[in-house]
């Protein structure tokens, strides 16, 4: 069977989202994350790029550069200003130890493919097979927010589990009407941004980024 | 071809890989001291060390056994035939049924086993240290080894190396992902089996850091000689079969004598860039403590399990 | 041929009263240990070649049965000699041959009068077991399975005047019996037509897949309990070190295989249909045992529980053998069923040889040093030169290294474990390579286990001064070992040979045979499924390492010399040398305590710097222990409790309950 590159190129960018995806489920230091995120944009933006030039829809264009331009620019840089103002460029704890999240990262893609295969198996699209990749990178995501205890991995973890769902909808569907594009786009800057903010108040009322403070729901 | 040709080509082949095998070394180490601001001994000087280890009288521990003498022997026989069965110019090797990927990971457990026993013979603190490392690094190793085996042969069909090298070098190009990450698995595999960095140093004599030079530190003259070829030849065999498997292309096929020279060139270029690629790699990389290694060899497992999802998925 | 004119179902009978009758005569030798040692075991050691001879002939013939009139009236023992048991057979005879021949010499020392009662139970242990394969009804099985569980107690309990070997003894037959408990109730699901319990009737009776996954459960319950398997093994490593070494080497070699057997038997013979889950399930539990009992053989300092947890090792690869054959079986591929099924059956074959091999190694170390512990042994390479020659053997063979025999078990399993990508189910697609990679860990770390084991007890520095006293085996013992031994070198060196011989088995079980496409290349090549798949040549592989050794070794004396000098250990300039310096037991087997520290229950005493006499002590306890087995002693204890609360002492009282109880029935059945 003749693959055609471009396909060929999707899913190779597919296969690096996932190794992204677990090497920042197994990242102990938050700078590192925070350039994996970026990395992860860019590869985001590629295929993206990817997929309007063999599909001649010409939004998906807009829509790299967006990524571009704000998954790989402004967030990582906003998050390095963050973790430079904060003060926490040490190693993040985990709650699980990293071997055991790994394995367990591999049984959630092992589900993520088969629960992926029936939907993808009914899309007519040409990047089908990536659905299962986009799914695994949002639980994996998932997973690394409920590993970590502090506050900035689990932003990260949040913000690349969008990326996750962005290249599902840009793999299965074409990408979104460029307006919900915008919106996300919107949504996820403006989070970030309160959510730097938070961790400021957070940090002043505990001295601490831990989340294990929070869990005290009562003043007594 | 016919049967006395293929078994000449097959002896011819083994017996050069064999006398090949520490060139290959001195161009690492060439490039190791290049990349570190040194001048470098020249890519011949390990014949020069093994020549003069030769020709030196061996110095024996008094509570040494027989096994302790026989295993320099048996370790370099194991790692002949290892490089008799891998194909690196042509397909047809008569010798290669005899030994699947899979039982030339046998052939290196036999080799591992026998080394690290001889390592515990004498009885010192440092020879069983060794042992008990090498033990260590090489069951975590296994597993990603497996997984790279797994995925080759999930293309293929088969764990026979010449038919494996048969069906990657001739299918048609494209971009596998799947393949890709083995291929990373492989080369930390490829690491941590032949001690280099980052999970052993092949030039330490620190007692805290050895892995493999602590398990032959009781060994001396002919003996070290052998050991220290063995070492060569299974690094260039394990190059090789790295090459079988993901940079397979002008391989020459069955009974095809004219692809023979371009092979031979091929692989030529093929191994003088690898081993500068090693010799970076091993440049840019810090040694990492020993309990570091099970992570690192859990990272090139994980990326075995990844190349083999991949293919499930994405059918490369 | 001549023994064709006895079918050999009557050979293996006459066998079995052989053994009977060897084991009554050795009570009669009570003034003098020789008889039973120069004459009964020698004996009982030519009956087993015998029964190995028999199984070998009955492996190539259709099926034969017999009916002993012995038994309850009306229920008469049904025998039956299919190529399984013959199998089986061939696995006791070859094994037990060794065994006996090493036990005419171990036994030596024992008082006459221990001999004897020793000697009878050990022949009625052997006996047993022959008849759990030949049996064709539940009754007979489960007489012979009593009769095997309650003769090994025995042996088990040889040296009762030790407390700790009579709580070992008493947890075995509690757990033997919990297991008796559900190969009953599987018979019980699985009896045929008008409560008939031969075999024959229950091949006849169709399940539903409800109650055959009953059985099936029960049954994995039931000898997964005798095999050892996770997490019913808690038995295994007290048992196995407090019973003598040749009783060691039977029950980890031919007992722990009946389970197997009895496994088999009703997975694929009684029951007609296989479902894939339990397959997956048998598959689970077996890696589970695999890395438990890899992992645990690791941190261990006594050689025997050492090996006793590596059998729950390697009984965990032949579960996942077993588990890999119901998947196959279950979607159909006969083929990739029967080379699932040749590799586990090999590899039962194999740990019989060389588990017998190393346990009866460790015997003659425990009689040349008196000494189980690994801290106290070392360099007995020197002393017992025959002994450590033959366990090399044994271990290399364990390790799974090329080209013994435990390698080519391993190689199939592996095999066959590569070709599930053609099994229909997207889950297990993607899951079974990933338990290959673990059964990998799980082997590689048997070569850690046996470094370790090998290294400390037979190379370095004597760790005791009076090691050096330590005498080499004698002949009995040597030619014990060297047989085994010899059985590790000419199973892995004819791969082919043992998968033709196992053809009929794996027909009557799963269908195909293997014998076909396995040696489409002749006997030279091992060739599993086809030579463009995968081969494999022992024989080569030996030929050409032995080749090279040779030459490389008169090109060195040739080119060069051959002078050698004796000195003193280098040890990187250490001057202050001495054997206490090596790696213990425990010291080989830390990275393993590290690295999976969640595995084990650790108690660590560690000194401090102001300590007079520094102390360091670390012991590993099993998790299953304290996690499943004393909650589950102590809910027994408060329930006997309460039943205590009904037993007064006091006679009329108890007149009430039978008086009450007649009533109950008399009211109910009228």
């Amino acid at each position: 069977m003749a693959v055609p590159l471009s396909s060929q190129l999707i899913n190779l960018f597919a296969a690096l989202l996932l190794l992204i995806a677990f090497a920042m489920l197994s990242q102990r230091r938050v700078l590192s994350l925070i350039n994996l995120y970026a990395l992860q944009g860019l590869v985001l933006a590629l295929s993206t790029a990817t997929v309007a030039y063999s599909t001649h829809q010409e939004h998906l264009y807009y829509s790299a550069a967006l990524t571009l331009f704000l998954k790989v620019l402004l967030l990582p840089w906003i998050l390095h200003r963050l973790i430079r103002r904060l003060n926490i460029k040490w190693d993040v704890e985990t709650l699980l130890n990293i071997p055991t999240t790994m394995l367990l990262g591999i049984a959630l893609v092992i589900m993520a493919f088969n629960v992926a295969l029936p939907i993808s198996q009914m899309a007519g699209t040409f990047t089908r097979a990536t659905l299962g990749i986009a799914t695994a990178s949002v639980l994996l995501s998932f997973l690394m927010m409920i590993t970590r205890r502090k506050a900035v991995p689990q932003v990260i973890g949040f913000l690349s589990m969008e990326n996750g769902l962005f290249f599902a909808a840009t793999s299965a569907t074409y990408g979104m009407p460029m307006v919900v594009e915008l919106g996300i786009a919107l949504d996820v800057l403006v989070g970030t941004v309160i959510l730097g903010i938070f961790f400021f108040q957070i940090r002043e009322a505990f001295d601490s980024l831990e989340l294990r403070h929070l869990e005290r729901l009562r003043e007594d | 071809m016919t049967h006395t040709t293929g078994i000449l080509f097959q002896l011819a082949q083994s017996i050069g890989v064999v006398l090949l095998a520490p060139l290959w070394l001195g161009w690492v180490n060439q490039w190791r001291a290049w990349l570190q601001n040194r001048k470098g001994p020249g890519v011949l000087q390990p014949y020069r060390t093994m020549g003069k280890l030769f020709a030196k009288d061996a110095v024996l521990a008094h509570n040494a056994s027989p096994l302790f003498r026989a295993t320099p022997y048996i370790l370099f026989g194991c790692m002949w035939l290892a490089a008799a069965i891998v194909p690196i110019l042509a397909t047809d090797l008569p010798f290669a049924p005899a030994a699947d990927v899979i039982a030339l990971v046998g052939v290196f457990a036999l080799a591992r086993v026998f080394l690290s026993l001889a390592a515990m013979d004498v009885g010192t603190a440092f020879g069983s240290l060794g042992a008990r490392r090498e033990m260590l690094v090489a069951f975590l190793a296994e597993p990603a080894l497996l997984m790279v085996f797994f995925n080759a042969s999930l293309i293929s069909h088969s764990t026979s190396l010449t038919t494996i090298v048969g069906v990657l070098a001739h299918r048609q190009f494209a971009l596998y992902p799947g393949m890709a990450f083995s291929g990373v698995a492989f080369a930390m595999v490829l690491l941590a089996e032949n001690a280099r960095i980052p999970v052993d140093n092949p030039a330490t004599h620190l007692e805290l850091t050895m892995i493999h030079e602590a398990m032959i530190l009781e060994y001396s003259a002919r003996h070290l000689a052998l050991i220290e070829w063995a070492s060569a030849l299974k690094l260039l065999t394990y190059t090789t079969i790295g090459i079988a498997l993901f940079l397979p292309w002008g391989i020459a096929e069955a009974g095809d004598w004219g692809a023979l020279p371009l092979s031979l060139a091929l692989l030529a270029v093929k191994l003088c860039f690898l081993g500068a690629a090693l010799a970076g790699l091993e440049t840019l990389s810090a040694k990492v403590r020993i309990f570091r290694a099970p992570e690192f060899l859990g990272t090139a497992f994980l990326l075995g399990v990844l190349g083999m999802l991949n293919y499930f998925l994405i059918g490369a | 041929m001549r023994i064709a004119l006895f079918p050999p179902i009557d050979i293996v009978l006459i066998i079995i009263a052989c053994w009977l009758a060897l084991g009554l005569l050795s009570l009669f030798s009570q003034r003098s240990a020789t008889p039973v040692t120069r004459w009964v075991m020698p004996a009982s050691a030519l009956a087993s070649g015998a029964l190995l001879a028999a199984g070998l002939f009955a492996l190539a013939q259709p099926p034969e049965t017999a009916i002993l009139p012995l038994g309850l009236p009306g229920l008469p023992f049904h025998l039956r000699l299919d190529p399984l048991s013959a199998f089986f057979l061939v696995l006791e005879g070859g094994t037990s041959f060794g065994i006996s021949l090493y036990s005419a010499g171990y036994f030596q020392q024992r008082t006459p009068r221990q001999l004897g009662i020793l000697s009878l139970e050990y022949h009625l242990f052997l006996a047993s077991m022959a008849l759990i394969f030949v049996a064709d009804d539940a009754y007979l099985f489960m007489v012979a399975w009593e009769l095997m569980a309650l003769s090994s107690y025995f042996l088990v309990t040889t040296d009762h005047e030790i407390g700790e070997i009579r709580a070992a003894g008493y947890l075995y037959l509690l757990i033997a019996h919990i297991g008796a408990l559900g190969i009953l109730l599987c018979f019980g699901v699985l009896h045929g037509a008008h409560g008939d319990y031969t075999f024959d009737s229950m091949r006849a009776a169709t399940q539903t897949p409800f109650w055959a996954t009953v059985a099936f459960l029960l049954a994995l319950f039931g000898f997964g309990a005798k095999a050892g398997m996770l997490p019913l093994h808690v038995w295994l490593p007290e048992a196995h070190p407090a019973a003598p070494s040749p009783v060691s080497a039977l029950m980890s070699g031919v007992m722990l295989k009946t389970a197997i057997y009895g496994l088999l038997r009703v997975t694929f013979d009684l029951l007609h249909v296989q479902v894939w889950w339990w397959g997956a399930l048998t598959l689970g539990l077996g890696l589970l045992s695999a890395l438990f009992g890899v992992l645990f053989a690791a941190v261990q300092t006594d050689m025997k529980r050492l090996l006793a947890y590596s059998s729950i090792e390697n009984i965990g690869i032949i579960l996942v053998g077993i588990g890999l054959t119901i998947l196959f079986h279950a979607y159909d591929m006969g083929l990739l069923a029967a080379l699932a099924l040749a590799a586990t059956l090999y590899h039962a074959l194999n740990h019989a040889f060389f588990k017998g091999l190393l346990f009866l190694g460790t015997g003659s170390v425990l009689h040349a040093t008196g000494e189980r512990n690994l801290g106290r042994l070392g360099g007995l390479i020197h002393r017992m030169p025959w002994v450590a020659l033959l366990s090399l053997v044994g271990v290399l063979a364990m390790a799974g290294l090329p080209p013994l025999n435990g390698f080519v078990s391993e190689w199939l399993m592996l095999q066959a474990f590569l070709l599930t990508p053609s099994v229909p189910h997207a889950y297990l697609n993607m899951m079974v390579p990933i338990a290959a990679g673990a059964l990998v860990l799980a082997s590689a770390t048997a070569a850690y286990v046996l470094v370790k084991f090998y290294g400390v007890v037979f190379l370095g520095q004597p760790r005791e001064p009076r090691l050096g006293q330590a005498h080499d085996a004698g002949g009995w013992e040597r030619a014990g070992l060297a047989w085994l031994a010899l059985g590790c070198i000419l199973l892995g060196l004819f791969p082919v040979f043992v998968i033709i011989a196992l053809d009929n088995v794996t027909q009557s079980l799963v269908g195909q045979g293997l014998a076909a496409s396995a040696s489409a290349h002749g006997w030279f090549f091992l060739t599993p499924v086809s030579p463009a798949r995968a081969s494999y040549s022992p024989v080569f592989f030996l030929g050409v390492v032995l080749l090279v050794v040779v030459l490389t070794f008169l090109a060195v004396r040739r080119f060069y010399h051959g002078r050698l000098r004796r000195g003193a250990p280098w040890d990187c300039g250490f001057p202050a040398q001495t054997a206490r310096m090596q790696d213990t037991a425990e010291g080989f087997g830390q990275p393993i305590r590290q690295i999976f520290e969640p595995a084990f229950k650790m108690t660590r005493q560690l000194p401090s710097a102001f300590d007079e006499h520094p102390h360091y002590a670390v012991s590993v306890a099993d998790r299953f222990w304290h996690a499943l087995y004393a909650p589950t002693a102590r809910l027994a204890e408060r329930i006997s409790g309460l039943i205590g609360l009904i037993q007064h002492g006091r006679i009329h009282l108890y007149l009430l309950y039978s008086f009450g109880t007649l009533l109950l029935l008399l009211f109910f059945v009228r």
